[in-house]
């Protein structure tokens, strides 16, 4: 009996090695852990129970058949993040370069579709060479299993994709439908086609780092969310981002303590509005001393910064914050801020994670580069999301909120449950020297009189009173009460119930 | 006692003054510019009245407007403070024109020392040690050197109405004198309009030390002991004390006497400064020389308050209505010992370049165990370009210098600044610096001492310790309380009690068994309350305090404390072994571009694409502070590309340059 219990052990420490020894150093060179050490760290100690640890390749061509890894390039299964389940896949760059088979995409199918049925997250540490060209299109049939996984289970389970090593080719979309895409500085990068193809068709030379690296993509194209410096600091991230997520779409928030009081008074905050209405400050101010502990997961930190997403907590509970960030283009809605904050909006929505919104927004970037690039339409995602969410949503004005994009930026009229506005907001079509151009456009040559009909029209709207008067504003807060009318907001809409008509789904413009 | 009180100034000392008025039952009206619209002392006041725009030319230091605030609230005085109208003649003048009282000196005082030579005269005459030197207008460079050989090298010059180390030179022969007389006498005309130059003796191992002298208008003066104020950077104080550890009672004394005489001799009554330079190489005791006389009251009035017992702002008001000092100089004691420091928004890590901003967070600590924070800002205020940079004064007082010392490095770990570069870590350096400690200081002591600028206070191996093992316990505070969280598979979970704390490259090992912490197997007992988003931790330490502002980093920590900053890696043991794997990130090389010091608005470029510039050469000027600061080039280069223009304005560290 012994003696196969001693077998057992001997096959468990055979595929723990993977790719071997030289493999698992070169690995390490590169400045890069391995699959099962990424698993190490991203879960709590010793609760990781690894599936399908002997499963191995089926393919029979070019000498394939030789050669067995068991694993077959990817380690999958389960365990916690703070005690609570997560299920991992991870690949495994020292057995065939993590290049995907069959039996390979089978096994992340099996925990994905055990992800779906228990309700947990979906966890893809992603280090892959793409496809195992020996087995052709076995490999990219793999490719298609795992895709229509992504989709189902989009809104139902949050999926988390983290590259850390190459992802080129058909193996970008896997990661490309999952909600959030972190990515290890220097050691990781995404392209359909690489820079050799690139060369070959269009003669454009260009570094994997410049085509698809971290940078690019966390800046750029924002194809990713959040980069990190090395393996260590992007898993110890995750770990902290996966306790703002609820477990599936039909768990309960994750709760944690805080010793942090829900009424917290922030006097300062009633000087952060600067006296002149030209000059900028930072909104992040707002968030860090409005959400717990000020500790905000930003996400899309380095993409267009006009607007800033993310989690925080107010009462130990999660929260989706939005805000303009009048630190950067004056806080304006254009074409990229609009998609950033669009997608965020639904994925908090799909998670049933209120939505705090803090508006300073003087409207739409002009300009030719947004319309011929199509703000109508990118501008419109925004508007979707915000109302089409169900989700409690709680809304604070703090200076200016400008024709359209006021209606955007979760207003009264997009079902916002509670609209706040600081005693400074301006809710306006526009600023008054652009209104009463238009207004008194016969004035227009006469300074005196259009100054004199520019300070009529401030004292008329540049005040949150107008639009209280119509309740468009439920209530003008002070600003250092900010949080304690937040945290009570949310408490009274803990149970809220809202429905949206049936639908197969909606046609949300893409 | 007069009922109501204006106080033309503001900040620090508007909020000082008007918490003497208040306790004494006087009402205050404050005076504001645009800038100051929010600020403390307008809250305070129980009148405000707003003076104009901004720049102290348009507001602080418009008499007329201050008179008419006066009129149309009815204050019987005014307390100037120090700085703005505090030493003009005019001010006091039409003060007493309009029939309202000046809570300082009398005119003719204030006119009589506003001039360094007529002072020095005046000292004279009064039977005041001045510096060996000639007092009287020099014809030419031959008269000068004639004078210079006279008094014996090495001499300073000085252009009279200099000030602020402009117009001076150092000359240690007769050729430097022949070379630079011409000079110092045209700085004098072009920066003051004032061509007259003096030349005195160069005192060695210089201190300044200054008499702190009170009279009331019966003829009754006093010396109220000395301060020290040798810890200067560019002539501006930055540590002061009192009494001074170069003073012995015997010195006191005749420093004292000769001051008191010059006070009488000027006719003086309220507080008053007589500023001594005192030469640290000279153990005679009579090695002190006047330098001039403050007619105000000075920023570091407090450390006389708190060693003396007295209220300097309360004997003013009372001197000014008229009232009798109620003590003679028998009864003035010397009573522990009494530092401040002041805390700048001044960036030590940047060259002590200004800066300005919003105070994000600002939390002085407590106003118990012997410390005083005197201040006029809150969190959410606005450090502003138009005045000062001083955010706040910290005095502590203890029975002897070593303690006043250790009180001011605790009280600097409890204040918390954020949102603008400080000064708080540079001067917890300085109260730890040995030779501060000894009390064997100069003027030259910054100098000297960081003759390479600041990089923070160096951290032993015991605080290193100590370090680790806070930043272990904090670790599992954090851990426990993540453990916590709602939807566990398993139940209660098993937080980490083992941590690899990774400070300046040097890892230790950390056990947490409750209060009881083994840093690499030696114990340490670690007392520190915390909870999570804390960012202030007051730890004891095997029974000492040490107290650390927090901030939470991904992997870990920087902690804050004793004069600098530390970044600490806490990981688990099993992490902390696999992070050896990790490749160190080489931050990218940032000498090839010149970087804005500070937020600021260029004023020019001096350099086009292509320019050749060789080390030193000025490269662009940023103005921030109202300060003109040149950019020069560290080394020879070509300019790459431009990427700034005249007339932008720029965060810290925006790119301006490009070097090839």
């Amino acid at each position: 009996m012994l003696a196969i219990l001693q077998k057992l052990e001997e096959k468990r420490a055979a595929a723990r090695l993977g790719g071997g020894e030289k493999r698992i150093e070169a690995q390490h060179r590169k400045g890069k852990l391995t699959a099962r050490e990424r698993i190490e760290v991203l879960l709590d100690p010793d609760s990781f129970e690894e599936l399908d640890m002997y499963v191995e390749h089926n393919c029979t061509d070019f000498g394939m058949e030789a050669e067995h890894i068991p694993g077959d390039g990817v380690v999958t299964g389960s365990g916690t993040v703070n005690g609570r389940l997560v299920f991992v896949f991870s690949q495994d760059f020292t057995v065939y370069g993590g290049a995907l088979s069959e039996r390979h995409a089978q096994k992340i199918c099996k925990i994905m579709d055990m992800a779906m049925k228990v309700g947990a997250p979906v966890i893809g540490l992603n280090d892959s060479g793409g496809a195992r060209i020996q087995e052709g299109v076995a490999s990219l049939g793999g490719y298609a299993e795992v895709f229509q996984r992504n989709i189902l289970a989009s809104g139902v389970i949050p999926q988390i994709s983290v590259i850390m090593g190459p992802c080129a080719g058909g193996a970008v979309y896997s990661p490309a439908m999952t909600d959030f895409i972190f990515m290890v500085k220097d050691s990781s990068f995404m392209f359909v086609t690489g820079p050799d193809v690139v060369k070959t068709v269009t003669n454009e030379v260009v570094t994997q780092e410049e085509l698809g690296g971290a940078v690019t993509h966390t800046t750029k194209t924002s194809v990713a969310d959040n980069a990190f410096d090395n393996d260590i600091e992007a898993l110890l991230s995750v770990r902290e981002f996966v306790d703002f997520l609820p477990l599936s779409n039909r768990h309960d928030l994750p709760e944690r303590p805080t010793d942090d009081p829900w009424d917290r008074t922030e006097p300062s905050l009633d000087t952060l509005i600067p006296d002149s209405a030209t000059k900028p400050y930072d909104m992040k101010e707002l968030i860090a001393k409005v959400v717990d502990e000020g500790d905000f997961f930003e996400v899309q930190p380095n993409h267009a910064g006009n607007i800033v997403i993310g989690f925080g907590r107010i009462e130990g509970r999660p929260v989706g914050i939005v805000a303009n960030q009048p630190m950067v283009l004056a806080g304006c809605l254009d074409i990229n801020s609009s998609k950033k904050a669009a997608r965020f909006v639904r994925f908090c929505d799909a998670f049933d994670i209120p939505i705090v919104t803090f508006v300073d927004v003087p409207g739409f970037l002009p300009g030719t580069a947004q319309e011929h690039n199509g703000i109508i339409k990118h501008g419109a995602k925004l508007l979707f999301a915000y109302g089409e969410a169900t989700v409690p949503k709680i809304t604070v004005i703090t200076r200016k909120a400008y024709g359209g994009a006021y209606d955007v930026m979760a207003s009264k009229h997009l079902r916002g449950d509670l609209n706040y506005a600081w005693p400074t907001a301006e809710i306006a079509v526009m600023g008054a020297k652009g209104a009463v151009e238009i207004i008194f456009r016969k004035d227009i040559g006469d300074a005196e009189k259009i100054a004199q009909r520019t300070k009529e029209y401030e004292d008329r709207f540049a005040n949150p009173f107008v639009a209280a008067s119509k309740g468009f504003i439920d209530e003008v807060i002070m600003p250092h009460s900010t949080r304690r009318r937040i945290a009570l907001g949310l408490r009274k809409l803990r149970n809220k119930s809202l429905e949206n008509p049936w639908k197969k789904h909606d046609n949300i413009p893409l | 006692m007069f009922k109501k009180i204006l106080i033309a100034n503001r900040g620090e000392i508007a909020c000082r003054v008007i918490k003497t008025a208040r306790r004494m039952g006087i009402k205050t009206v404050a005076v504001y510019s645009d800038a100051d619209a929010r600020a403390p002392h307008v809250e305070m006041a129980d009148e405000a009245v707003h003076i104009g725009a901004s720049p102290a030319s348009e507001s602080y230091l418009v008499a007329d407007k201050i008179i008419q605030a006066c009129k149309d609230t009815g204050a019987e005085a005014v307390h100037p403070g120090y700085g703005f109208l505090s030493e003009r003649t005019s001010f006091a003048e039409a003060l007493a024109a309009a029939n309202i009282a000046f809570i300082g000196p009398p005119a003719n005082a204030i006119a009589a020392m506003g001039d360094k030579i007529e002072s020095k005269k005046l000292a004279k005459q009064a039977g005041v040690n001045v510096v060996p030197g000639y007092v009287g207008e020099i014809d030419d460079t031959d008269h000068a050197v004639r004078i210079a050989n006279d008094i014996g090298y090495p001499v300073m010059m000085k252009a009279s109405a200099g000030g602020g180390g402009k117009g001076m030179r150092l000359a240690y022969s007769e050729k430097d004198v022949r070379e630079n007389f011409e000079s110092v006498k045209r700085e004098g005309l072009n920066s003051f309009g004032d061509d007259r130059v003096f030349i005195e003796k160069f005192i060695e191992s210089p201190r300044h030390i200054e008499i702190q002298v009170l009279g009331d208008k019966h003829g009754n003066i006093v010396y109220l002991n000395e301060r020290e104020c040798s810890i200067q950077r560019r002539h501006q104080k930055v540590v002061e004390e009192a009494p001074s550890p170069f003073v012995s009672p015997e010195m006191r004394k005749a420093m004292g006497e000769q001051c008191v005489a010059l006070a009488r001799a000027v006719g003086y009554h309220s507080a008053g400064t007589v500023e001594l330079i005192v030469s640290g190489a000279d153990t005679t005791g009579q090695g002190f020389y006047f330098l001039e006389m403050n007619t105000r009251l000075q920023v570091e009035h407090p450390v006389t308050e708190c060693i003396t017992g007295l209220d300097l702002v309360e004997q003013m008001i009372r001197v000014a209505y008229g009232e009798k000092l109620a003590f003679t100089q028998a009864d003035v004691k010397i009573n522990g010992w009494a530092v401040e420091n002041r805390v700048y928004a001044e960036d030590p890590y940047r060259g002590f370049l200004p800066s300005t901003g919003r105070l994000v967070r600002y939390r002085p600590p407590a106003e118990v165990d012997n410390v005083r924070v005197d201040d006029g800002v809150y969190e959410g205020s606005e450090i502003s370009m138009f005045y000062d940079p001083m955010i706040a004064k910290l005095i502590t007082w203890g029975e002897t210098r070593e303690a006043a010392i250790d009180r001011q490095i605790a009280a600097l770990d409890r204040f918390e600044i954020d949102g603008i570069g400080h000064n708080v870590d540079f001067l917890s350096a300085l109260m730890q610096h040995p030779r501060f400690r000894s009390g064997n200081i100069t003027t030259g002591f910054i100098a000297e001492e960081f003759p390479e600028g600041f990089t923070g206070a160096a951290a032993d191996a015991r605080l290193g310790l100590h370090l680790a093992a806070v930043a272990g316990v904090l670790a599992s505070i954090d851990a426990a309380r993540a453990a916590q969280i709602d939807g566990r598979l398993n139940g209660p979970a098993d937080p980490s009690t083992s941590w690899v704390v990774t400070l300046d490259k040097v890892e230790r090992q950390i056990e947490i068994l409750g209060d009881a912490v083994s840093v690499d197997g030696t114990p340490v007992v670690v007392d520190a309350p915390y909870a999570p988003g804390q960012k202030l931790v007051e730890a004891l330490i095997d029974g000492e305090p040490l107290s650390i502002r927090v901030e939470r980093k991904r992997t870990g920590w920087r902690f804050t404390t004793r004069g600098a900053s530390h970044e600490l890696r806490v990981l688990t043991p099993r992490v902390a072994a696999l992070s050896h794997h990790m490749i160190e990130k080489i931050p990218p090389d940032m000498s090839r571009f010149l970087l804005c010091p500070m937020p600021g608005l260029v004023t020019a470029i001096h350099v086009a694409e292509g320019a050749k510039v060789e080390a030193g050469q000025p490269l662009a000027v940023v103005e921030a502070m109202k300060m003109e600061n040149i950019l020069r080039a560290e080394k020879a280069g070509t300019v790459k590309a431009v990427a700034a223009k005249a007339g932008d304005s720029l965060a810290v560290d925006a790119v301006i340059l490009e070097f090839e």
